[in-house]
């Protein structure tokens, strides 16, 4: 079995009391592979991907990145999320900045990487996502597929250990959502290991190794996908694949 | 025939306007860019909750913004002598604007700061910054953006206030022109010239002002961009 990255135990969250968002969640992730999360909403898929991030503390429960516990202590926060690459819905490009500004920022402001290097890679990343001739412009500039596909870049500049990625295509028109999920199947077939929160349930299938199925803040299933999506165990899940079904 | 002016008096006394106008240019542009560097001050100790002084400011900030600036300026010309500490009036007028202009500064400037929308912060949070880094790259930037057309209101408004100024003896554009009516009796030239004098210095600075907007606007700052 491969390393594992990232892995909570008995997590627990609640915002108003007594209403716990995350009930005891025990999750693992293993180097190169991918979780997809899914789950009706307000089930606490996001409020689980930040607080991995430690953007949200959690109440109780223990989270660790490599073994290492990582949400005790206050002071060397910026350090683990160093490690830990988020994309958001809302793209959260900085609009002060031009895009290649926006990549290169951290790796040179927290990683303190030689400044040739850094734009070196982050002109091949451009080009992979095929943006390479937006370098220059700024956000404001880009539709909404361009803008994620720059924070993906943006994200995969730090080198992150794993990589969070939370409705990236929920504020996206529908023509656009594929550009910016190929980049993530493709990021898939490399081996990055990612924890993807998604209501696209065909990319789910296609690009998960392992699909949970989180409810009322609870895991209720977690299954390989073609399980998952065929024939889910509990009750709950059943009626909710079937939302996603037409007659 | 008189005319309802008398405009030889006009123009014998267009130079005593114009130094007057350049006094109350100077007075107000050392005001307002004093009150832009201490509102930015002011704003980034409260922002970063500097013990001692962070409180300090916020008392500043309510006696600025709850007194006039009239009664500031006697507290420093007429108040402060008798402590022994002695201004010209033209440094009375200065400081005094100084004192009004700050706390607007950083009340619009703080505006500005909780304008930027908390995912941003996140969002670099994400990235390794640290809280410090990311104030001073990602907030800062974009909040100096969105401020830009609160500042400009403010300066406009400085600009007005120095119109109390001829209280403290500073001889600017009222203190002229209350003179001239006083000697000569001449009230509607004398005023008529004081609104002319104004509207030169202000109209300009109003339309920078709008430009200066509509770039910040077109800049797509404030995250029109997102969701």
């Amino acid at each position: 079995m491969k390393q594992v990255i990232l892995e909570t135990a008995g997590l627990t969250k609640s915002f108003d009391k007594g209403n716990a968002v995350l009930n005891k969640i025990d999750f693992s992730i293993h180097q190169g592979e991918v979780v997809v999360i899914v789950g009706p909403s307000g089930c606490g898929k996001s409020t689980f991907l930040r607080c991995l991030n430690l953007l949200e503390e959690a109440d109780s429960g223990e989270i660790l990145l490599e073994g290492k516990l990582i949400n005790q202590e206050k002071k060397n926060v910026h350090k683990y999320r160093e490690q830990i690459g988020m994309v958001f819905q809302s793209y959260e490009l900085f609009p002060h900045k031009n895009v290649i500004d926006n990549v290169c920022l951290a790796p040179l402001l927290v990683q303190k990487r030689n400044k040739d290097e850094v734009k070196e890679e982050a002109l091949k990343l451009l080009k992979r996502v095929g943006l390479l001739e937006k370098a220059e412009s700024y956000p404001r500039q880009l539709s909404g597929g361009q803008k994620q596909r720059v924070a993906i870049v943006r994200a995969l500049m730090m080198h992150p250990k794993v990589l969070l990625l939370d409705e990236i295509t929920a504020a996206l028109d529908p023509e656009m959502v594929r550009e910016v999920l190929q980049v993530v199947l493709e990021l898939a077939k490399e081996g990055m290991t990612m924890v993807i929160v998604t209501h696209e349930m065909e990319f789910a299938r296609a690009v998960a190794d392992r699909v949970i199925f989180l409810d009322r803040g609870e895991i209720l299933e977690e299954e390989k996908p073609e399980e998952f999506f065929t024939c889910p165990r509990t009750e709950r899940a059943k009626k909710f694949l079937n939302t996603f079904h037409y007659e | 025939m008189r005319g309802i002016m008398d405009y030889s008096f006009i123009v014998e006394n267009t130079p005593l306007y114009l130094e007057a106008a350049l006094l109350t240019i100077k007075i107000a542009a050392c005001g307002i860019v004093g009150s832009f560097v201490v509102g930015i001050v002011c704003c980034l100790i409260r922002e970063l909750k500097i013990p001692l002084l962070s409180p300090l400011v916020q008392v500043y900030i309510e006696l600025s913004r709850n007194t006039p600036l009239l009664i500031q300026l006697f507290f420093l010309y007429f108040g402060l002598p008798k402590l022994g500490i002695v201004w010209s009036s033209e440094a009375c007028g200065i400081i005094g604007l100084i004192f009004l202009g700050g706390s607007y500064m950083a009340e619009g400037f703080r505006t500005g700061i909780d304008n930027v929308p908390k995912i941003q912060r996140e969002s670099a949070y994400s990235l390794g910054l640290t809280g410090t880094q990311t104030f001073w790259k990602i907030i800062l930037p974009q909040a100096i953006a969105t401020s830009v057309p609160v500042f400009c209101a403010n300066s406009i408004f400085l600009l007005k206030e120095t119109s109390v100024f001829s209280a403290v003896a500073l001889a600017d554009l009222m203190y002229v022109t209350k003179d001239l009516i006083g000697l000569y009796y001449k009230t509607d030239e004398a005023l008529l010239m004081l609104v002319i004098a104004y509207l030169i210095i202000l109209l300009p600075l109003s339309l920078i002002s709008t430009w200066i907007e509509r770039r910040v606007r077109y800049a797509g700052y404030g995250n029109t961009g997102t969701l």
